[in-house]
């Protein structure tokens, strides 16, 4: 038991601290403060920028851009990265297809795919849910059928995040229809999104934004060599990513950061002669967050130190649970400071609302999403009462 | 930063989980000893001492392990694990570290070695009637009578005051707290004692120019007991997490194995859920006592660790406490089942030196001196 860090891992935390706050452009970290959309370009310059650094990736293989470097130094570059409003490196790239490309792909995949994955030359996006597969996502009925050389793809696909900037898309796909388990006969295919008979329907979200998509496949021909891994382990490669998906998934630094603005945004509203800082019934709420989400990080760092096979540790689900939890929380704190000033959500030039109440009430509505994707809340407590209590 | 037991530390646990297994594992042996007084068994007690647990945080010169709070920490949960009914936290964190902090090395060398030993049992006689978890005295005084000192006032609930050889008493003196030793067949003290819900006792106890000893060399010691008050806050903390550990675990068993519309209570997902929440609460409350534990040792600011201990131990033992009695049904809410009497512990944990709402008071009252809390940053590194 030992609280601090050695002087090693202090002069790690520090070097990754220097570097997120004096090499990302202040731009780029402006505009995730703020809490509003980033570009297509700021993400990807901020992702290079971070890869030319060798800190896209970190988690990777060493001979893939790789750091090897313990889950705690991971925790801490990650927390690092979220504190000083740092972009994270497009989930889809660097956490989800990366990963299992390096771990299942063939030679020639690896290096056809990764380094420009890791530099997002290549926008990935994630063909799993579809309209009747959400929790459920074993019973997908998107097919690829085997013609000749390649395979023919067909249906629908939903929740695709940030697919309208995509250049490629990871696809669940049914090959073996006839499987006695449902998770048998499902196969993972890449191909680029320009292929003839992919077409993409944006869905606009209730925070008035366009983050999310439908996917639809007609008679899409992917050549054979675009399988990864195995024919019919797909639902293996899917468990995989989905639980490297929830390592990280507490962002604990970023919560820090939307508390430290709840705090300062609390001074700027006075009611009654005292500002809602002063408030106790504010302050209360706020140091009740803040106790929570020091509690969570704790156990984040419990259970990094418990995993290092590279396995998610069972608890990772709390972290998740939690984790959702705790940032929908401050986003609700958000709007409830800004009070009636959030209603002026789209409000231009001519409003003297400022920027951070604007945002704050479609931030909020927004991140009703965090405790459904990545494995809804209810399916983390199904695996921490399964796996976890043994029920 | 490192969460890991080393391997002393795990021998610790395993000698003391051995030791209180044996003599509580059975809960109906703990319900015998708890009807009759004093509340705990003088034998485990005794076996407590022989393993060097009463002196654990004392200095080797008095009699003492010279281990730090991790090692507290362990016997704590394990206690809890168990409801042990021995006050170890009471007489050794509480009375004792009192004692290990102001006392004069004569007092150290005579006490300290007496709890360690097993043959002193003090009590901290600091709660009054009309107030509430505040580090300062105001009714009782003490007044100064040739060499020595007299008490007048009254202290009440004082957990296993009427056991105690010797009472620790903190009382107003030149207008701020001073601590003192009252010997427990002083004249001019009255203690009548009780049981409490979760099957320990505490006492009224009253002082009518009773003498006493100040306890060090004098002064104000208002900072003292607001330190003492917070390394058990935070061994409490532990406890809880002990006792919240059990009655999870036996929430679990019992809706594996009872039966009710023909299958096994775990096929209902309404259960299962509240289960794996009762499974967050347990796991936030034990890092962050484990967390205050690391901040004590690092010489950190200890009272404000131990409130927020404090606060997320207290959500999580509500939490875990009422959930447990209702995932179990009614056999949850009787005295014949153990389930019920974690609940009653944890609820008397909660109470003694600081609840919930009143942790997140204190620490909302600084909420806006730092932007961020970091655990291994000012003012937790030491």
């Amino acid at each position: 038991m030992r609280l601090q860090l050695s002087p090693e891992l202090e002069a790690f935390r520090e070097e990754m601290r220097t570097f997120f706050t004096t090499q990302v452009p202040q731009e780029i970290r402006d505009t995730v403060a703020a809490h509003r959309h980033l570009t297509k370009e700021q993400y990807v310059e901020a992702m290079r920028v971070l890869n030319a650094a060798g800190l896209a990736v970190p988690h990777w293989p060493v001979e893939w851009g790789g750091k090897d470097w313990t889950p705690l130094q991971r925790h801490i570059w990650r927390e690092e990265m979220q504190l000083a409003n740092v972009p994270e490196p497009l989930p889809f790239n660097a956490s989800m297809i990366g990963p299992v490309i390096a771990t299942f792909g063939n030679e020639e995949q690896k290096a056809r795919f990764l380094p420009e994955t890791a530099n997002l030359d290549i926008w990935w996006c994630q063909g799993f849910s579809e309209p009747d597969a959400g929790s459920d996502l074993a019973s997908l009925r998107t097919t690829a059928v085997r013609d000749g050389d390649d395979w023919v793809v067909n249906g629908q696909k939903t929740w695709t995040t940030l697919g309208q900037y995509a250049d490629w898309i990871f696809c669940l796909c049914r090959t073996d229809p006839t499987a006695e388990k449902k998770q048998r006969g499902i196969s993972l295919l890449v191909f680029p999104m320009d292929t003839p008979g992919v077409t993409l329907r944006p869905i606009e979200l209730i925070d008035g934004g366009f983050e999310v998509n439908e996917v639809f496949f007609e008679d899409v021909r992917v050549p054979a060599e675009n399988l990864i891994g195995e024919e019919n382990r797909g639902w293996d490669y899917a468990k995989f990513l989905l639980g490297n998906e929830r390592v990280g998934i507490a962002r604990v630094g970023a919560t820090k950061r939307a508390l430290a603005q709840a705090k300062e945004h609390a001074r700027s509203i006075t009611v009654d002669g005292r500002t809602l800082l002063d408030d106790p019934r504010t302050a209360a709420r706020i140091a009740e967050l803040e106790n929570e989400l020091l509690a969570l990080e704790l156990t984040a760092l419990r259970v990094v130190a418990n995993s290092a096979d590279g396995k998610p540790h069972p608890a990772s689900s709390v972290l998740k649970l939690k984790g959702s939890e705790l940032q929908q929380a401050a986003t609700e704190l958000l709007v409830d400071i800004a009070g009636p000033l959030s209603v002026a959500s789209f409000a231009e030039d001519g409003s003297d609302v400022p920027d951070w109440a604007r945002v704050s009430a479609p931030q909020y509505l927004n991140y009703r999403k965090v405790s459904i994707y990545g494995g809804s809340n209810e399916v983390q407590r199904t695996i921490i009462a399964g796996t976890i209590l043994g029920l | 930063m490192n969460f890991e037991y080393d391997s002393e530390q795990n021998d610790l646990r395993e000698a003391v989980a051995g030791l209180l297994g044996r003599a509580y594992g059975d809960s109906e042996v703990r319900r015998k000893v708890v009807g009759t007084d004093p509340g705990f068994d003088e034998k485990t007690w005794s076996r407590l001492a022989e393993m060097g647990l009463l002196g654990l945080p004392f200095a080797e010169e008095h009699g003492g392990m010279d281990a730090g709070p991790v090692e507290v920490a362990i016997v704590a949960e394990e206690i809890g694990r168990v409801l042990a009914p021995e006050p170890f936290i009471e007489a050794v964190v509480l009375a004792g570290g009192l004692i290990a902090a102001v006392g004069t090395d004569e007092q150290k060398g005579e006490l300290l070695a007496g709890i360690a030993e097993g043959t002193t049992i003090p009590a901290f006689a600091h709660a009054e009637i009309g107030t509430r978890w505040s580090p300062s005295a105001s009714a009782v005084t003490a007044t100064r009578a040739g060499d020595g000192w007299t008490l007048s006032g009254a202290k009440e609930p004082v957990p296993h005051g009427a056991r105690a050889d010797v009472l620790v008493v903190s009382a107003v003196v030149d207008g701020g707290t001073g601590l003192f030793l009252v010997q427990g067949d002083a004249s001019g003290l009255t203690r009548t004692g009780y049981r409490t819900h979760d099957g320990g006792r505490a006492a009224a106890v009253r002082f009518e120019g009773t003498p006493a000893t100040l306890l060090g060399t004098g002064g104000d010691q208002t900072a003292a007991v607001e330190r003492v008050l917070a390394e058990a806050r935070i061994a409490y903390t532990h406890e809880a997490v002990g006792a919240m550990d059990t009655a999870l675990r036996t929430t679990a068993e019992y809706l594996k194995t009872r039966k009710q519309f023909g299958v096994t209570l775990n096929r209902f997902q309404a259960l299962t859920f509240r289960a794996a929440d009762m499974y967050v609460s347990l796991e936030l409350a034990r890092s962050t006592a484990l967390w205050a534990s690391m901040v004590q040792e690092a010489g950190g600011d200890v009272v404000s660790a131990a409130d927020r201990a404090r606060l997320q131990g207290s959500r999580a033992g509500r939490h875990i406490g009422k959930e447990a009695i209702q995932l179990h049904g009614g056999i949850g809410v009787t005295a014949e089942y153990k389930v019920g009497h974690y609940t009653s512990r944890l609820t008397a944990i909660d109470h003694l030196l600081g609840d919930g709402d009143w942790a997140a008071d204190r620490l909302a009252r600084t909420v806006g001196d730092q932007e961020t809390v970091d655990p291994i940053g000012a003012p937790y590194a030491g």
